[in-house]
């Protein structure tokens, strides 16, 4: 993590709250996928949560205020990238809606829109990078999130860049597209449907035999590597950007960072 | 947190093992002929674009397209009435079969008969109702609501269904395999089909520039539904409208492969006008009740792109929650993503608001619709105006303004995030947290990874002090 490529763009990672409390290595694959893909990479110091929370829950003035702070905060960069789908949809799709069209927020939240990639697709779409010398033997699947998936279009850039990755083999998940019943507030508001939909998932990934769970959102990921190891399976859970980094010889998501 | 009705109904629908079994048959054959209908279709998305576009220009124009077609429909000899509420539109079917001096009536399966409780009206006019509808006869001998809009009784197995039968049935048979159930049920309504003094449908469309009103069924009860009895009366809400029989076409196909993968339905007819002089049959009186029952309502109110919706059921196959739960947990006449942006336009927010809620927001529903609703949108409306209605709990409101409080205020956020993750390491053995005060809607089900010694922003500030 040097200024080897000073001449790349200048990236602010927004690294989303999950990743800063749960799963910091995240944060820090991300930042070293993006020096090896030549940017400058750059960690605002007073970001906090991109909104969700209040979005989801129909608290729209409070939406509005945290998309401010995140409007301000984030004003410099010509880029902003973000290790995760719901996060970098959220401020794509939806900071724009919550403001009046005309007014100076609308015009700055539509502009922010513009500058923000999720991760996996920023590396592969804006930059044209694939990892080179990663290796791992291991045979994994891959759980597509829904918001990567239908709010960014994010299918066919992760699975090019775990192409790249010598040794790993990708095993087809069934249902690969199917919600995995984390929803944010949805899987704690209600429990035993957001049960009954992860344990369907949990059986599918399962039934690969993978050794390795990927995806590219923590909360999805979280929820069904909890429900993983409450059924005693001997599944492990990454990031994909954790995998890229190389740093999936490390503790998985749950074994004890 | 959850409404304790609703919290039940969900609770009895996942302790139900036949429940999800009959549910996944049903459903799971839908999605993958859906799937193959749609991938057999090259101009889908075309399609689909124009489907979207004929609905949006109807409710757009929607008063041009009444008045054209009830003065076409009135033309043909039909009788067109209208009707506000629910309560308007029973009135008016119930004082038709009156004063036609009705004993029984056969039924044509029609949600929107269901939606305005005309089952009930006719019970509490004392008028005998017969359901043709294989599926609706099967829910009326065994007293349930629907729990799907496109199949009625996807919430009874066959073995259910047979049992059923052998109870009610004047001559069942042996029963042991479906055409022998569907032999029995044809039995047993045959003779009702001829006895009806009263013939009651729904319409898959209102065609404005002819008058006529187009029913899709499969088998076939629609036809003997509406041609035998003196009087046939149509119901339909105002969203039913297209301009002309090629819109009708260009939706149906849309609808067809949406709701079974099927390329047509088995009987596509057209009503227009009663029994004409020479014709060998058909009703002498044709009524017609258009039903608003909160739809200009929903015109008003930002939910007009929900009056494209063709009732194909497409967004309950595919929804992860309807999946488990089914449709009579939503509590409403209409279940899935249609029905919690429906039931509450149609019983109010207060007490459903828990549907736009139970909702993971993934998008698959909007994916799968052949016109497009951005049903998450909506949903995402409900939620909206319950919070600023007051309806969202105090538990809920209090720990999103602490939140937010917070998120504000980030030299407040950083010590927080620390001392909670302290605390909740804890609870934490071997990397896994099974158990937590006030985190059990995660750990009742599941185990809830430790979180990180360090947040990620503090493990940084040791790593590049400077930046």
């Amino acid at each position: 993590m040097s200024d080897k490529v000073p001449e790349g763009p200048r990236v602010g990672l927004f690294v989303t709250c999950l990743v800063d409390t749960m799963r910091p290595p995240i944060g820090f694959a991300a930042i070293a996928l993006l020096e090896a893909a030549g940017c400058r990479v750059e960690v605002p110091r007073r970001q906090t949560c991109c909104g969700q929370p209040a979005l989801n829950s129909g608290d729209r003035a409070g939406a509005v205020r945290v998309a401010q702070h995140t409007i301000e905060l984030l004003a410099s960069y010509p880029h902003v990238v973000v290790p995760s789908g719901s996060c970098a949809a959220t401020i794509r799709l939806h900071y724009p809606t919550l403001f009046d069209a005309g007014t100076a927020w609308h015009r700055r939240a539509t502009d922010l829109a513009e500058r923000t990639h999720e991760l996996l697709s920023y590396l592969v779409d804006v930059r044209q990078w694939l990892p080179a010398g990663v290796a791992l033997n291991a045979r994994a699947t891959y759980h597509d999130s829904c918001s990567g998936l239908r709010e960014l279009g994010i299918a066919a850039q992760p699975r090019r860049l775990l192409a790249a990755v010598a040794g790993l083999s990708l095993a087809r998940l069934e249902g690969a597209d199917t919600c995995c019943g984390f929803g944010g507030t949805f899987c704690v508001k209600y429990p035993a449907i957001s049960d009954a939909i992860v344990s369907e998932k949990a059986q599918a990934i399962e039934a690969t035999g993978a050794d390795l769970l990927l995806g590219g959102d923590l909360g999805c990921l979280m929820n069904m590597a909890g429900k993983l190891h409450r059924r005693g399976a001997a599944v492990r859970a990454f990031h994909t950007a954790e995998v890229l980094a190389g740093m999936a010889d490390g503790p998985a998501i749950g074994d004890g960072a | 947190m959850t409404q304790p009705a609703f919290a039940a109904r969900v609770d009895r629908a996942l302790a139900d093992p036949d429940l999800k079994r009959a549910i996944e048959r049903t459903t799971g054959t839908a999605r993958s002929k859906r799937a193959a209908a749609v991938a057999a279709w090259p101009d889908f998305a075309a399609a689909r674009e124009l489907g979207r576009d004929i609905k949006d220009h109807v409710t757009a124009n929607l008063d041009h397209y009444l008045l054209t077609f009830e003065r076409n429909a009135t033309a043909a000899g039909a009788i067109v009435h209208w009707a506000r509420t629910a309560q308007e539109a029973c009135d008016i079917v119930v004082g038709i079969c009156k004063a036609a001096g009705a004993a029984s009536v056969t039924r044509a399966k029609s949600m929107l008969g269901e939606e305005i409780g005309l089952p009930h009206a006719l019970a509490d006019a004392g008028i005998e109702r017969v359901e043709t509808d294989l599926a609706e006869h099967i829910i009326q001998l065994a007293g349930d609501p629907p729990s799907h809009i496109v199949w009625p009784a996807l919430h009874k197995t066959r073995e259910q269904v047979a049992a059923l039968f052998r109870a009610h049935h004047h001559d069942p048979g042996a029963l042991a395999t479906v055409a022998a159930m569907v032999a029995s049920a044809r039995r047993e309504l045959r003779r009702r089909f001829m006895a009806a003094d009263v013939g009651i449908s729904g319409a898959n469309f209102l065609i404005a520039d002819t008058g006529a009103v187009c029913t899709v069924t499969n088998e076939g009860n629609a036809e003997l539904t509406t041609t035998p009895p003196r009087v046939h009366i149509v119901t339909a809400g105002i969203e039913k409208l297209v301009p002309s029989t090629a819109h009708a076409m260009s939706l149906l196909r849309l609808l067809v492969r949406s709701a079974t993968g099927a390329e047509v339905t088995q009987y596509t007819t057209f009503h227009c006008g009663p029994r004409r002089p020479g014709d060998a049959d058909g009703p002498t009186a044709f009524h017609i009740v258009l039903v608003d029952n909160g739809r200009s309502r929903m015109l008003a109110e930002g939910l007009a792109e929900m009056l494209r919706c063709l009732r194909c059921g497409a967004c309950l196959n595919h929804c992860v929650v309807f999946r488990q739960i089914g449709g009579h947990a939503y509590g409403g006449t209409y279940p899935g993503p249609m029905g919690a942006v429906l039931t509450p336009v149609l019983d109010g927010l207060a007490g459903t608001q828990d549907l736009p809620h139970a909702c993971t927001l993934n998008g698959q529903c909007q994916e799968v619709c052949p016109v497009a609703i951005p049903l998450p949108t909506l949903l995402r409306g409900w939620r909206e105006r319950s919070w600023r209605e007051g309806l969202e709990p105090g538990v809920v409101r209090g720990s999103l303004f602490a939140w937010r409080f917070l998120v504000l205020r980030p030299a407040l956020y950083r010590p927080a995030t620390a001392l909670a993750l302290r605390v909740m390491r804890l609870f934490a053995r071997r990397g896994w947290i099974a158990r937590m005060p006030l985190a059990g809607g995660w750990t009742r089900h599941r185990d809830l990874p430790s979180p990180a010694r360090q947040t990620f922003m503090a493990q940084l500030r040791q790593r590049r002090p400077s930046a």
